[in-house]
C-alpha cells in the first residue's frame, strides 16, 4: 500500500513537485472553474485555452522553453482576446459566445503559425501538453502567485461574483461593480490556464480547471460547497492521475486530466442530482 | 405629501436612435402610488430602467430626491433559476445597499431576511434551492427581496404577470404596506380593473404620456382611445425629433452632439 500510495512521493523530488505543483493549480483554478460553469461560460474557458497559445509560442519563439517569457506571452494574449471579444460584444449586437469564437480561432491559428517557425514536433508536443514532471522553481513560484492571486479575488468580490453570476440586472441596479468583476474574472481565468499551461499544456490546462467544477455541479446545490467540493475532486485528480502516470508509464497530464473525467462521469451517474437518483426514485414521492 | 420623489426633466429614452419614452415631464410625489399603463412596446419598461438608472437617458433627466434609494424588480428578469443558490439566499442578496461588497451580514441583517421572507409568505421556504420554485413563489422571493433593500422608491415592472389571485392580492397587501411606510411606489400593470381599484394615480403612456393623474381621469374613454391609436413600430423614416423654438428644451446643453437627435418613432 506504501509503496502504491506514497513511495513514488516520497522517493522523487519530481513527484513531489508535480504534486505541490498541480495541487496548487487546483486550489486556485477549480473554484473560477465552478464560476465558468454557472456563467454558461464552460466553452469559453476552452476558447481561452487555445487563445492564450500564440503568446505562449511568441515567447517559446524567443527564448525557449522558459516558464517566465512563454506566461507572460500567454497572458498576454489570452487579455487581448478576452477584451476584444468582451468589448466586441458590449459595444456590438454580437453575443460573446460568437465574438469569442472568432477571436480564438485567429489567435489558435496565429499561434501554430508561430510555433512551427521554430521548433520540432517535440516542443510542439511540450507546448500543447505540458510536462508536469518538469515543473521548476520558477514554474512552482508562478503557480503559487496566481493561486494567492485568484484566492484572494474569490475572498474579496465572492458576493459580487455571485451576485454577477446569479442575477446581472439586479447587481447593475444597486452596484457598479458588474463589468469590473466580469473583467477580473476573465482576467484570473486566463492567469489560471497560463499557470497550468506548463504542467498539463495549453489544451489541457482547461481541463483541472472545468472538469472537477462540473464533477461537484451534481453533489450540492449551494455555491459555496460546490467550490469546495471541486478543489477536493481536483487534489484527488491530481494525486490519483500523477500515481497512474507513475505506474503505468502513462504521460501525466492526460492521467490528470482523465482522473477527473472518471470522477465527472461517476459524478453524473451516481450524484445526488445525477442520472441515476433522479429517474430510479421517480416512483416514490412524497405528499408535500 | 407635497415632497417630490422623481423629477422628469423632458425625459426621452430609447434604444439606438429611436424614442420609446419621449418627453416626459412630471413629479412623482413622495408616497404615491402609482400604475403606469400602455399598450404593449408603449415605453413602460424602458420608463423603469431609465429611473432605475440601467438605462442612460437620450435627453432629459431623471432627477431622484437627495439620498432616495431604489429598488427595481424587471419585468424580464436575467436571474438564472439554475444558479445554486437558496431561497434566503436570494433575500440577502437585497442587503446589498446596506452591506455592500465586504459589510458582514449581521443576525440583524440575517433576522429581516427571514421577516421579510414571513411577510411574503415564504416561511419554511428559506433553505429551498431556488430551482424548485414555482413562478409565484418566486415572484413572492423576489418581493421579499425588495422588501430587504428597505428601499424609498419601489419600482415594479408587470409584478401580476402569469400570478395567480392569491398572490396578487398578497402581493398588493405588501404594495399597500410599502406606500403606508412612505415609500413611493410605481407599478407597471395591464389588468385595468386592478389598476382602478387599488392604484390612486395612473400615468398612461404611449410613447409619450398621454395623460397622468388620477386614475379615473388618466384612464377615461377618451384617453384610452388616444392611446391605443399609437403606432408601436419604429420607423427609420420617422421625423427626426428637432427642438422647437419656444419649447423649453435645449439640446445644445448637452455634453455629446451625437446623442441630441432622435427619431420620434
Amino acid at each position: 500500500m506504501y509503496d502504491l500510495l506514497l513511495a513514488p512521493f516520497v522517493d522523487y523530488a519530481f513527484m513531489q513537485r508535480a504534486l505541490g505543483g498541480s495541487l496548487l493549480l487546483s486550489l486556485g483554478a477549480c473554484p473560477i472553474g465552478v464560476f465558468l460553469m454557472l456563467r454558461r461560460m464552460s466553452l469559453t474557458g476552452d476558447a481561452m485555452a487555445h487563445a492564450i497559445l500564440p503568446g505562449a509560442a511568441a515567447g517559446f519563439l524567443l527564448y525557449g522553453l522558459q516558464i517566465v517569457p512563454m506566461a507572460i506571452g500567454g497572458l498576454v494574449a489570452g487579455a487581448l482576446v478576452a477584451l476584444g471579444a468582451g468589448l466586441v460584444s458590449q459595444l456590438t449586437v454580437q453575443k460573446e459566445d460568437a465574438s469569442m469564437a472568432a477571436f480564438y480561432l485567429i489567435s489558435l491559428a496565429l499561434g501554430v503559425l508561430i510555433v512551427s517557425l521554430r521548433g520540432s514536433s517535440v516542443d510542439l508536443m511540450h507546448v500543447l501538453f505540458g510536462t508536469v514532471l518538469a515543473l521548476n522553481d520558477e514554474a512552482l513560484a508562478l503557480i503559487g502567485g496566481i493561486t494567492c492571486l485568484s484566492l484572494g479575488f474569490l475572498a474579496i468580490f465572492w458576493r459580487a461574483l455571485v451576485a454577477e453570476s446569479m442575477d446581472p440586472l439586479f447587481l447593475r441596479s444597486v452596484s457598479r461593480l458588474g463589468a469590473p468583476v466580469h473583467f477580473l474574472f476573465l482576467g484570473l481565468v486566463v492567469l489560471n490556464l497560463v499557470g497550468g499551461f506548463q504542467a498539463l499544456g495549453t489544451l489541457l490546462s482547461v481541463g483541472l480547471m472545468m472538469l472537477p467544477a462540473a464533477a461537484a455541479r451534481f453533489w450540492t446545490v449551494r455555491v459555496g460547497p460546490m467550490c469546495a467540493l471541486s478543489v477536493a475532486i481536483g487534489f484527488a485528480a491530481c494525486a490519483c492521475g500523477l500515481l497512474l502516470s507513475y505506474h503505468a508509464a502513462l504521460p501525466s497530464g492526460p492521467s490528470i486530466i482523465l482522473s477527473a473525467g472518471a470522477v465527472y462521469l461517476a459524478s453524473v451517474l451516481a450524484g445526488p442530482r445525477g442520472v441515476l437518483r433522479s429517474r430510479v426514485q421517480r416512483h416514490r414521492h412524497r405528499v408535500a | 405629501m407635497s415632497e417630490p420623489a422623481l423629477i422628469f426633466r423632458d425625459l426621452t429614452l430609447g434604444y439606438g436612435s429611436h424614442a420609446a419614452v419621449h418627453h416626459l415631464s412630471g413629479t412623482v410625489e413622495r408616497g404615491s402610488l402609482t400604475a403606469i399603463v400602455g399598450a404593449n412596446g408603449s415605453g413602460k419598461s424602458t420608463l423603469m430602467k431609465g429611473i432605475a438608472g440601467v438605462l442612460k437617458p437620450m435627453a432629459g433627466s431623471v432627477d431622484r430626491r437627495a439620498g432616495c434609494t431604489v429598488a427595481y424588480l424587471p419585468q424580464q428578469s436575467e436571474l438564472d433559476r439554475t444558479f445554486p443558490a437558496r431561497v434566503v439566499d436570494l433575500a440577502a442578496m437585497g442587503l446589498w445597499p446596506k452591506r455592500g461588497l465586504l459589510g458582514r451580514h449581521t443576525a440583524a441583517d440575517r433576522a429581516a431576511v427571514a421577516e421579510a421572507l414571513t411577510a411574503v409568505g415564504l416561511q419554511g421556504f428559506a433553505e429551498r434551492p431556488i430551482d424548485t420554485l414555482s413562478g409565484g413563489q418566486l415572484q413572492r422571493a423576489l418581493f421579499a427581496r425588495a422588501l430587504v433593500q428597505d428601499a424609498d422608491i419601489l419600482l415594479l415592472d408587470e409584478p401580476f404577470n402569469a400570478i395567480d389571485q392569491q398572490t396578487t392580492a398578497d402581493l398588493l397587501a405588501l404594495i399597500r404596506r410599502w406606500r403606508g411606510e412612505g415609500r413611493t411606489v410605481l407599478v407597471v400593470a395591464h389588468d385595468l380593473d386592478l389598476v382602478r381599484r387599488h392604484f390612486p394615480l395612473t400615468l398612461l403612456l404611449a410613447r409619450g404620456p398621454v395623460a397622468w393623474g388620477p386614475t379615473q381621469e388618466s384612464l377615461s374613454p377618451a384617453n384610452m382611445r388616444k392611446a391605443r391609436g399609437f403606432d408601436e413600430a419604429w420607423h427609420d423614416d420617422a421625423a427626426w425629433c428637432e427642438p422647437e423654438t419656444g419649447h423649453d428644451h435645449d439640446h445644445s446643453h448637452a455634453p455629446s452632439g451625437l446623442q441630441d437627435g432622435h427619431r420620434a418613432a
